[in-house]
């Protein structure tokens, strides 16, 4: 291996030297100062988002196995920003709670690991790459889920997560196979060549689907989705709605808009079909949970549901607004999640009930709050208004206009659930408020820099015009 | 700087500067001195206006266009002709004297005016705007503070009228995106790029087909806000429910954008669609009016009174519309701003009277023009200018309603406008009963013969709003010129 294809694997390699560095640093910090642990993770993680926005070529290595371009590179830097607040925001629950089980290491391992295996996953050239990222991704990810031993809802948790990851595991490997023995071939480039619409693709293309339905949690295949929200910690929560689900949906994008190509008359009729029961479904669910980690699972499901009308668009139009609004979708829902997270740190309440009144007592974190609610609803002036606008346009470019009134109606819905919270938070009173607390000085920096990208990242309208040039690939 | 950006700019400021501010006496000398710019700015314009208007006959003038999202061609463009200089005239007057009848707002005073000024960014926005995703966004921008200030600020089944009102509104703004989206994406009917500026779109032969099916929603979406009939439900429990200033800005100003709206984008650029459907928003309309008219004659409470009274000229508006004659447009419009400052002006005498005797309930009250008597009288004024007394600005609006419906001379459009005609009718009975009711006969209840007297910011409030009633009134010509010039490009346009 020459010097520049290591240039190539920047991200992946950095990433795993700073696991390794942890793994060291486990063994010879001592055990009265294993709090240190945090800030080395946090700062190591700071470098490494830092030096992953350096340019980087575009081409492939291994024969095709691993490629990247401008896009998949925009798109990792995305998503180690996205993981960059999820540690800010998770840094004082790791030194208060886990720390002192001795365990603290292990949860940033386990995290990176997952982001590696992400990185490979969406970098893929091949299905057995993408299926080795796949995995990567997601076992580490069950114990994370689990990390909580001492609670009997999170072990619940654990397994919920690893028996529905490794069933869908199961059947997209089934779909790979399927294609393979259909084109002869597990390279993406030859695969799309060969790739004729007949029956037996037509049901690997369906099992392929189902498997990375599973991960972005789409009606049919979201049942344990609320489960494991709800048991999981907060971190973990917030990291598979974000990260993982955000990672799936790119790769599935770019897999249906090169690979699956061929196949567009029969994945467009699937994911209409699918894209109005995410959204329908998430939705009417969401309107009545009290727990707020419930709660962001549910209107998760239905966000994950809006994603699919850029999907079915099929063109670079398509594939800019996907990622744009993903990235805004990261951004609100750790802001969403962060808030959550530190209410529950300082109180361990979790009910939508508890946040009465908390405007008159935490006015800053009730007004985080409310921007992410407002932009997971798509209100103007804030981003998710420029999201979903434009993954609607989309949608509707490609005469989809009932998918797109049937998305509006499922925005007005979703409207009504957000609202409850913000009448939670700012028009009812409790006896029992939650008091005034301070947040440390990570977890500030993790909300302000979510308030900050939500409030920029829609007016700025540069950023949406170069992602609309990265999709360029597709056109 | 361009004249027109400054719209939006200063509200803005304002709102920063809030945060800045602490306690009731620092919030509200901030967004009085706001509003007083923005007034400042609102007369400025008319003025800068009749001069450019001289040497540039363009539909729009002081036009800016800058591009913001390139890929999607979205422009922030902005323009004014005389229809949105007159609105404009109307939102700030009846913002700042919101400001003066919630002078003393004891409750989170901050983030009342906060949100009351985000309000008006989204109306000043609004109306500037050619574009119509800038449209949309101010559109919504102007919806949501709603939510919260009905929520915190409102009084009665407070909560619940927020949420419909809230939903009720932003469901037609969904309706509404999937009717500018049509619009968008059909703009390159003759083979030109794919734009949102409405001016260009004017230009543009968009197939019949899809004006078809777009102007049926774009026109909802609008008329939802404008409280056509059946969708108008909200608007009585919102009204009734929401702190005085708030009314009156929703009702004063609010409610216009759905006229305009209609008005600008459904009609201007789906004009076969809109002849092809006339029919069905007439009688919606026609129904609404009357329907309004009725409602208020039998409800006791005063708010509710005069939200269906709201209604029922409201209604009226989107009648003229749907006339598709200048002399109808040209009374929509200045029915538009008449009912703006009547009803705003209705609004704030309520909420000075609820705020003396803590009932709204006209069967409760009596005699108040022994008690009250500026309040009363300047209601008993208001009133008779609301029922379309000559030498008030109500009466120049329904004449040229009436006058631009009668031009129309089939069956149907006759038989709707004799029925709307009927409307007035049952408005001044309704309006003489709340009259008798409340202000005459002996006092009722005897704790209310020691009411406080009038204060300088509420009879600050009440002349800021008289002036433009009487002053249409008498002098409507100047108005009603620059409204028919600017109406000009829309009757080539459509008819």
């Amino acid at each position: 291996m020459s010097l520049n294809s290591f240039l190539l694997m920047r991200h992946e390699i950095l990433l795993l030297a700073i696991t390794l560095l942890l793994i060291v640093g486990e063994i010879f910090i001592p055990k009265h100062k294993k709090g240190s642990i945090v800030h080395l993770a946090l700062f190591l993680f700071g470098i490494h988002t830092v030096v992953g926005f350096l340019a980087i070529e575009e081409s492939s290595l291994f024969g095709g196995m691993f490629q990247t371009n401008n896009l998949i590179h925009f798109f990792k830097n995305t998503l180690n920003i996205g993981v960059l607040v999820l540690l800010l925001q998770s840094a004082d629950w790791i030194q208060e709670k886990i720390v002192q089980k001795n365990k603290g290491t292990e949860f940033f391992i386990l995290l990176f690991s997952s982001l590696l295996g992400m990185y490979f996953m969406i970098s893929a050239g091949d299905f057995l790459m993408f299926y080795i990222g796949l995995e990567l991704a997601t076992l580490p990810v069950a114990a994370l889920v689990a990390y909580e031993t001492s609670k009997r809802i999170s072990s619940e948790a654990g397994i919920k997560f690893i028996l529905s990851a490794g069933f869908a595991s199961g059947v997209a490997l089934f779909g790979i196979s399927l294609l393979y023995a259909t084109t002869g071939s597990i390279y993406f480039n030859e695969v799309m060549e060969v790739i004729t619409s007949n029956n037996l693709t037509i049901l690997a293309f369906i099992l392929f689907f189902t498997g990375l339905s599973f991960k972005i949690s789409l009606v049919p295949f979201h049942f344990w989705t609320a489960d494991v929200y709800e048991g999981a910690p907060i971190s973990v929560a917030s990291y598979l709605s974000v990260i993982s689900k955000g990672a799936a949906a790119f790769i599935l994008m770019i897999l249906l808009f090169t690979v699956l190509k061929p196949l567009m008359h029969v994945w467009e009729n699937i994911i209409y079909v699918v894209a109005i029961a995410t959204m329908t479904i998430g939705n009417l669910f969401a309107l009545r949970q009290k727990n707020m980690k419930r709660f962001l699972a549910y209107s998760s499901i239905a966000q994950a549901g809006f994603i699919l009308l850029g999907l079915i668009a099929g063109t670079q139009l398509g594939a800019a607004t996907v990622v744009y609004f993903i990235l805004i979708y990261i951004f609100s829902n750790l802001a969403a999640f962060g808030v959550v997270q530190a209410i529950s740190l300082k109180t361990g309440k979790e009910n939508m009930d508890d946040y009465n009144g908390l405007y008159r007592t935490n006015p800053k974190l009730s007004l985080v709050m409310m921007l992410a609610l407002f932009s997971l609803a798509g209100i103007p002036p804030v981003a998710g208004f420029f999201g979903k606008f434009f993954l609607f346009t989309a949608a509707a470019s490609q005469g989809y206009y009932f998918l797109v009134f049937i998305a509006v109606v499922n925005a007005t819905i979703s409207l009504y659930y957000y609202l409850l919270v913000i009448r939670a938070m700012f028009i009812r009173n409790s006896d029992d408020p939650i008091p005034y607390f301070k947040n440390k000085i990570y977890m500030r920096l993790g909300l302000l820099i979510t308030a900050i990208g939500i409030l920029v990242l829609g007016l700025y309208s540069p950023l949406y015009d170069y992602i609309y040039e990265l999709s360029s690939i597709f056109s | 700087m361009d004249i027109l950006s400054l719209f939006v700019l200063v509200p803005v400021l304002t709102i920063l500067a809030l945060f800045a501010t602490n306690g009731l006496k620092q919030a509200r000398l901030v967004t009085m001195l706001g509003s007083m710019v923005q007034l400042g700015m609102a007369i400025n314009l008319i003025f800068a206006y009749f001069r450019e208007r001289a040497i540039n006959t363009d539909i729009m003038v002081f036009t800016r266009d800058y591009v913001w999202f390139k890929s999607f061609n979205i422009h922030y463009a902005i323009g004014v002709d005389g229809i949105s200089v007159a609105l404009l005239m109307l939102t700030s007057i009846v913002v700042l004297a919101g400001v003066f009848i919630s002078w003393r707002m004891k409750d989170l005073p901050k983030e009342f005016f906060v949100s009351l000024l985000v309000l008006s960014t989204g109306v000043y926005g609004f109306f500037i705007s050619i574009d119509l995703f800038t449209m949309f966004l101010f559109y919504e921008v102007a919806v949501i503070p709603m939510y919260l200030l009905i929520g915190i600020w409102g009084s009665g089944p407070k909560e619940y009228s927020a949420m419909k009102l809230t939903l009720m509104l932003m469901g037609a703004s969904a309706v509404l995106l999937v009717g500018i989206l049509g619009i968008y994406l059909n703009s390159n009917a003759d083979g030109g790029a794919l734009t949102f500026n409405i001016l260009e779109i004017a230009k543009v032969n968009i197939p019949f087909e899809a004006q078809k099916i777009f102007f049926p929603l774009t026109f909802l979406g609008f008329a939802v806000l404008g409280a056509l009939f059946p969708f108008h439900t909200w608007s009585p429990d919102g009204h009734a429910s929401a702190p005085t200033a708030v009314s009156m800005l929703h009702a004063g100003v609010l409610m216009k954008l759905g006229g305009y709206g209609i008005f600008r984008v459904a009609m201007f650029l789906l004009p076969q669609g809109a002849i092809e459907w006339s029919w069905v928003f007439i009688i919606l309309s026609a129904t609404g009016v009357i329907y309004g008219a009725f409602s208020a004659l039998r409800q006791t409470d005063l708010k509710y009174i005069n939200a269906y009274a709201s209604v029922s000229h409201l209604g009226m508006v989107m009648f003229a519309l749907l006339m598709l004659n200048k002399t109808g447009w040209n009374g929509a419009i200045l029915q538009s701003l008449s009912h703006g400052f009547m009803t705003a002006l209705v609004f704030a005498l309520i909420g000075m009277i609820y705020e003396r005797t803590h009932t709204r309930d006209i069967t409760r009250l009596g005699g108040l023009l022994k008690v009250i008597p500026f309040i009363s009288v300047a209601f008993v004024v208001v009133g008779l200018a609301y029922l379309g007394l000559p030498g008030f600005s109500g009466f120049v609006a329904e004449m040229n309603i009436f006058v631009g419906a009668f031009q129309n001379d089939d069956m149907f459009t006759r038989v709707a406008t004799v029925i709307v005609i009927s409307a007035i009718v049952v408005t001044a009975v309704f309006l003489l009963r709340v009259i008798g009711i409340m202000l005459m006969g002996t006092v009722k209840n005897p704790e209310y013969l020691k009411l406080p007297k009038v204060t300088w910011y509420e009879r600050t409030g009440i002349i800021l709003l008289f002036i433009p009633i009487i002053g249409i009134g008498i002098a409507p010509l100047w108005l009603s010129n620059m409204i028919l010039e600017s109406l000009e490009p829309f009757i080539r346009g459509v008819l």
